[in-house]
């Protein structure tokens, strides 16, 4: 039995849920073989060799692995299934879009998102927006698997000597063709690996309102997170946004701004280590998740609250 | 061009979910159900569609129990012209529903197939791509925009690190983003309208597709519970708390 991760990358680095996922799926079995599907990625599979859990690279490498097309990326990882019981990757956006593709083709049921490894067949996972947490076994002979990234360490990543075996493409003709990405550009700590998050709802009222909440993440080395409603309303881009359809955020600290905390954002947010909720609606359902309530309209607690931390000796980073 | 959405009745977004005493799974009796909310977004795109005139036929599906077919009828009464129901009882896993919608796929010939990006109640983000698979189609998941061109579309997903846009060639999959576009109410009319709008109704034992679960839920439990928090009367006791108490600035 041994287990074949897919890698998620940029050609250039690893991306963190990729390490995090690396982790949940040494538990369910030591023998760890990583497939690196990419274009110019040697760089990936020399950094994925130094991880210690990793047994094994398999690097696939061809111009047209450039972007990543789960229409192309399928039909490799099919051509290497054979040899592993389990097939995993992380539940982000790269693994909610391929691996329910390679299950089919298996025919297998596919477990997502699982937040404990029971045992090699058994898994916990959040169903309802976390409300609930079911224990479920899979009968598939072979077993496709998505990890939330947030609820694994990342592993570490040096002191590794796994080998790396080169792979053949797998040409197919796909009627998918990659246009263009519009990545966010940002120096502050990615959302979903942050130490501190702070977030804005409705109640930010606007786009340039958001100020106020940069300028506190900029003091705290903070990411920025938003509610649905922010960002339907145009406040920020959706790749802020926490919650049930999306990211899986769990910070040391979490601090709610003008969010009323519907179960769709507590989703996204409740397993953090502390939470903090800044909304003058003291009825706000955000407070029964808040282990530091402050009942007050924002735009006076925002900037007195930067006050607060221009005035403190040290911040830790 | 004919487009088929698949909606699936789920627990009322809105409820507070409570789990069972004896670990079965979550009480569903005497509460609200409605279509699963993307749904309601995959059907809406689907109808402006084809008021754009690019479209002439909106077939909606769903796959569930007696009372699944509501959704099918709210579907209707915004502006599908017909109705499948695949009845079936019992839990059915996404890839029991994809194996399902190939069939009828296989059967109707639409050139789209459009349903949500993922289920509100089991959370699993699978079908679509899975329908996508089992047909050898494009997919474009979570799409948030979707442009229909001459034999393709050019569709805007909503990923981790911010939008991507790709073409994918008729026939296509696409799971639909909540962004994507603002459902329509049905009209007291459309609804009176939607009663005579055909529905059809398939036993899923004449689809000749094994449905038996693979994944067995041995366990639904509540998830642990945070401990109350307090709530502090001014900026300055928050921040002296963070820094005290809570360490963590």
């Amino acid at each position: 039995m041994s287990v074949l991760l897919i890698a998620e990358h940029n050609n250039k680095e690893i991306k963190s849920f990729t390490l995090n996922a690396i982790t949940a799926a040494s538990q369910i079995d030591e023998d760890l073989h990583v497939l690196l599907i990419g274009h110019n990625a040697d760089d990936v599979a020399k950094s994925l060799s130094l991880v210690p859990n990793v047994k094994k690279v398999i690097q696939v490498d061809n111009e047209i692995y450039e972007n990543y097309i789960a229409e192309s990326f399928t039909p490799v990882v099919l051509k290497h299934a054979e040899n592993y019981s389990h097939i995993v990757c992380s539940a982000n956006t790269f693994g909610k879009n391929l691996m329910p593709r390679i299950a089919a083709l298996l025919d297998t049921s596919q477990v997502s998102d699982i937040i404990k490894v029971i045992s090699t067949d058994t898994f916990l996972r959040p169903i309802y927006a976390g409300n609930a947490f079911a224990t479920v076994k899979s009968s598939d002979l072979k077993k496709c698997i998505t990890i939330r990234p947030t609820s694994f360490e990342a592993a570490q990543t040096s002191g590794g000597t796994a080998e790396i075996v080169k792979a053949d493409k797998h040409e197919v003709t796909t009627n998918t063709k990659f246009i263009k990405k519009e990545e966010v550009k940002s120096d502050r700590p990615e959302l979903g690996t942050a130490r501190i998050v702070i977030s804005g709802g409705r109640g930010m009222q606007n786009g340039e309102n958001f100020k106020l909440i940069t300028d506190i993440a900029d003091k705290l080395n903070a990411a920025i997170g938003a509610s649905r409603a922010a960002v339907d309303a145009g406040y920020i881009t959706n790749d802020h946004q926490v919650g049930q359809t999306g990211k899986v955020v769990v910070p040391d600290l979490y601090i709610a701004v003008g969010i009323s905390g519907a179960i769709q954002h507590l989703a996204g947010m409740k397993e953090s280590k502390i939470i903090v909720a800044i909304n003058k609606d003291g009825e706000a359902p955000i407070f029964s998740v808040a282990d530091y309530g402050l009942e007050a309209d924002l735009f006076e607690a925002l900037p007195k609250f930067l006050e607060e931390l221009n005035k403190l000796n040290t911040i830790q980073k | 061009m004919k487009i088929l959405v698949a909606v699936k009745r789920v627990i009322d977004y809105n409820v507070q979910i409570r789990v069972k005493e004896d670990g079965t799974g979550v009480v569903t009796d005497n509460v609200k159900m409605s279509t699963n909310p993307p749904d309601d977004n995959a059907i809406e795109e689907a109808v402006k569609i084809k008021e754009s005139g690019k479209a002439n036929e909106i077939v909606a599906i769903t796959v569930g129990e007696e009372k699944a077919q509501e959704t099918v009828r709210k579907a209707l009464a915004v502006g599908a012209d017909r109705g499948i129901h695949v009845k079936v009882d019992g839990i059915i896993e996404p890839l029991a529903v994809s194996k399902i919608l190939q069939k009828v796929v296989d059967k109707e010939k639409p050139d789209l197939v459009f349903m949500g990006k993922q289920a509100i109640d089991d959370d699993c983000n699978q079908t679509g791509q899975m329908l996508a698979a089992l047909l050898n189609w494009p997919q474009a998941t979570f799409a948030s925009k979707i442009e229909v061109k001459d034999q393709y579309l050019e569709v805007t997903r909503e990923v981790d690190e911010g939008l991507e846009t790709i073409e994918v060639k008729t026939p296509a999959i696409v799971t639909c983003d909540l962004r994507l576009n603002e459902p329509r109410y049905a009209s007291l009319p459309n609804i009176m309208k939607a009663k005579k709008k055909p529905i059809e109704e398939i036993n899923v034992s004449d689809l000749g597709v094994d449905v038996k679960p693979r994944i067995e839920q041995l366990k639904v439990e509540e998830p642990p519970k945070r401990k109350a928090g307090i709530k502090v009367s001014s900026v300055e006791e928050l921040v002296q708390k963070l820094k005290n108490e809570a360490k963590v600035i």
